[in-house]
């Protein structure tokens, strides 16, 4: 086996307008190596304008996410080698906005998910004296769905989110109903009145493919559709009492 | 998207999920049988009085106005859906809910009349 | 939206495939699973069709019976058996799974959820087939 691989990266320079287009480096192929670790490689020692985002290198601040082989990946936790012998081809993540190289716009994924208000959102005055209990089984209804990264991955993954542009998208909604899950929390309606328009939960066919790709098995997929069912009662329930206060 | 319109779509909804089941459970083994087998002469078809008598019977009426009806609603959904993002015709998306489930009335209406007169 | 001023580098906003399912499988499933909608239409149509020859009278219904012993009718069928099948298993695989993950609140194994549906299905296969036989 030969102990280099090509690795064929995306380059795309905002200043000289124009398409992308790919760059091959020949990058070390080591049994411990990430893909990332080669992108770094090239960085410092082949070429320092590649552009590309990473923090953490351990699968946790979700910033690497990249298209390797056009699949959504997270480049910190994925071995070069298993795409020997290559060339492997990594791309900035699908359905974004490119800035350069590697790196893309989030802006709109972030205000999408400030608007779906993923905190604990009480109606009342909330001072416990003591901290709030939370059971077992409470945390259990939630907690597969609060281990989100925020990687962006589900976005690129997903069909809808790149032919709709508004689609709130798969993360943003699986973090929506992991709040209202919580026992702590009362903004369900301010959630329903952004997650029940088209735009929202609507919008998702079930391709599935989010849940898929999520290095953290959050399964967005599983949230948008329970969603549904809790959108349906709640549209049912105001058809049948229009004027009660639910 | 903020403090917009809650969507109308649980109804359709609905009525898609209800049929996805009738479909799921029940329509394999009908084409099996009036598809291939009683047309290919595996299994001997019953005769024109046994098979008018079958669906003459109040609880089969029932049962096929409730498949039929669902599974028309069912189809109209995922049609739509399927043309506006498969086929990438977002655009004729009214026009779409217009012809889809337009057409699953029309065929719940052909439904119940000939139950009714069978 | 960002706003660009003049000496603002642009974006590189990338158009989607127009073929894009055919990027990956699991694209081109999900596009042979939403297309099991069509043959729903057409079997429903189908049987309409069939209730309308039996209620006329024995002929039609014969002409009916002939005009599905034709091998492009059987074809068709079975290429609409082939796909209601792959609407029922992934339906089954998935739908409950939300269902009972709804219910339960709380994480269930995907086998727990879809076997009772496989159950279901098959005694209810049985069922109705004995009815469609004349044996019941
Ligand atoms: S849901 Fe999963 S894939 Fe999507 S952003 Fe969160 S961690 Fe990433
Ligand atoms: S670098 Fe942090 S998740 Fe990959």
């Amino acid at each position: 086996m030969s102990d280099t691989i090509i690795l064929e990266v995306a380059r795309f320079n905002p200043e000289d307008g124009g398409e992308p287009s790919y760059q091959s480096y020949e990058v070390p192929l080591r049994p411990d190596w990430m893909v990332l670790d080669g992108l770094n490689h090239i960085k410092d020692q082949l070429d320092g304008s590649l552009a590309f985002r990473w923090s953490c290198r351990m699968g946790i601040c979700g910033s690497c996410g990249m298209m390797v082989n056009g699949r959504p990946t997270l480049t910190c936790e994925t071995l070069l080698m298993n795409y020997a012998p290559g060339p492997v081809r990594v791309a900035p993540l699908d359905h974004f906005p490119v800035v350069k190289d590697l790196v893309v716009d989030l802006d709109d994924f972030l205000a999408k998910l400030q608007k779906v208000r993923p905190w604990v959102v009480r109606k009342d005055d909330f001072k416990p004296a003591r901290e709030f209990i939370q059971s077992p089984a409470q945390l259990e209804a939630f907690h597969q769905f609060s281990l989100c990264i925020n990687c962006t991955l589900c976005y690129a993954a997903c069909p809808v989110s790149g032919l709709d542009p508004n689609f709130i998208g798969p993360a943003a909604i699986a973090l929506a109903h992991r709040y209202n899950l919580d026992s702590r929390d009362q903004g369900i309606e301010d959630r329903l009145d952004i997650l029940s328009q088209h735009e929202g939960i609507w919008d998702c066919t079930v391709v599935g493919e989010c849940s898929v790709v999520c290095p953290k098995h959050v399964d967005p997929s599983l949230a948008i559709q329970q969603f549904k069912l809790t959108a349906t009662k709640e549209w049912f329930k105001s058809f049948l009492l229009p004027r009660g206060k639910h | 998207m903020s403090a917009g319109k809650r969507s109308n779509e649980p109804i359709v909804w609905f009525l898609f999920g209800t049929g996805g089941f009738f479909a799921a459970f029940f329509l394999p083994v009908h084409v099996l049988f009036y598809g291939l087998l009683f047309p290919t002469g595996l299994v001997h078809a019953p005769s024109y009085q046994e098979t008018l008598a079958l669906v003459r019977h109040p609880l089969a009426r029932i049962y096929l106005f409730a498949l039929l009806t669902f599974c028309f609603f069912h189809a109209a959904h995922r049609m739509r859906l399927t043309l506006s993002d498969v086929l990438n015709l977002r655009h004729l998306n009214t026009v779409l809910a217009f012809l889809c489930y337009g057409g699953a009335l029309v065929g719940t209406a052909f439904t119940v009349w000939l139950l009714m007169t069978v | 939206m960002p706003q660009y001023t003049q000496f603002q580098p642009k974006e590189y906003r990338p158009k989607m495939s127009a073929y894009w399912y055919l990027d990956h499988w699991h694209y081109l499933r999900y596009a042979l699973r939403e297309a099991s909608s069509f043959f729903v239409a057409y079997f429903c149509v189908l049987t309409l069709v069939q209730l309308a020859a039996l209620g006329t009278n024995a002929t039609r219904y014969a002409h009916f019976q002939a005009f599905m012993a034709s091998p492009v009718m059987i074809i068709v069928n079975v290429i609409a058996l082939a796909f209601f099948l792959l609407h029922a298993i992934t339906w089954f695989n998935l739908v409950p799974r939300v269902v009972m993950r709804q219910m339960l609140a709380r994480p269930t194994p995907d086998i727990v959820s879809s076997a009772p549906n496989y159950f279901v299905w098959f005694g209810a296969t049985i069922i109705l087939a004995l009815f469609i036989m004349g044996v019941l």
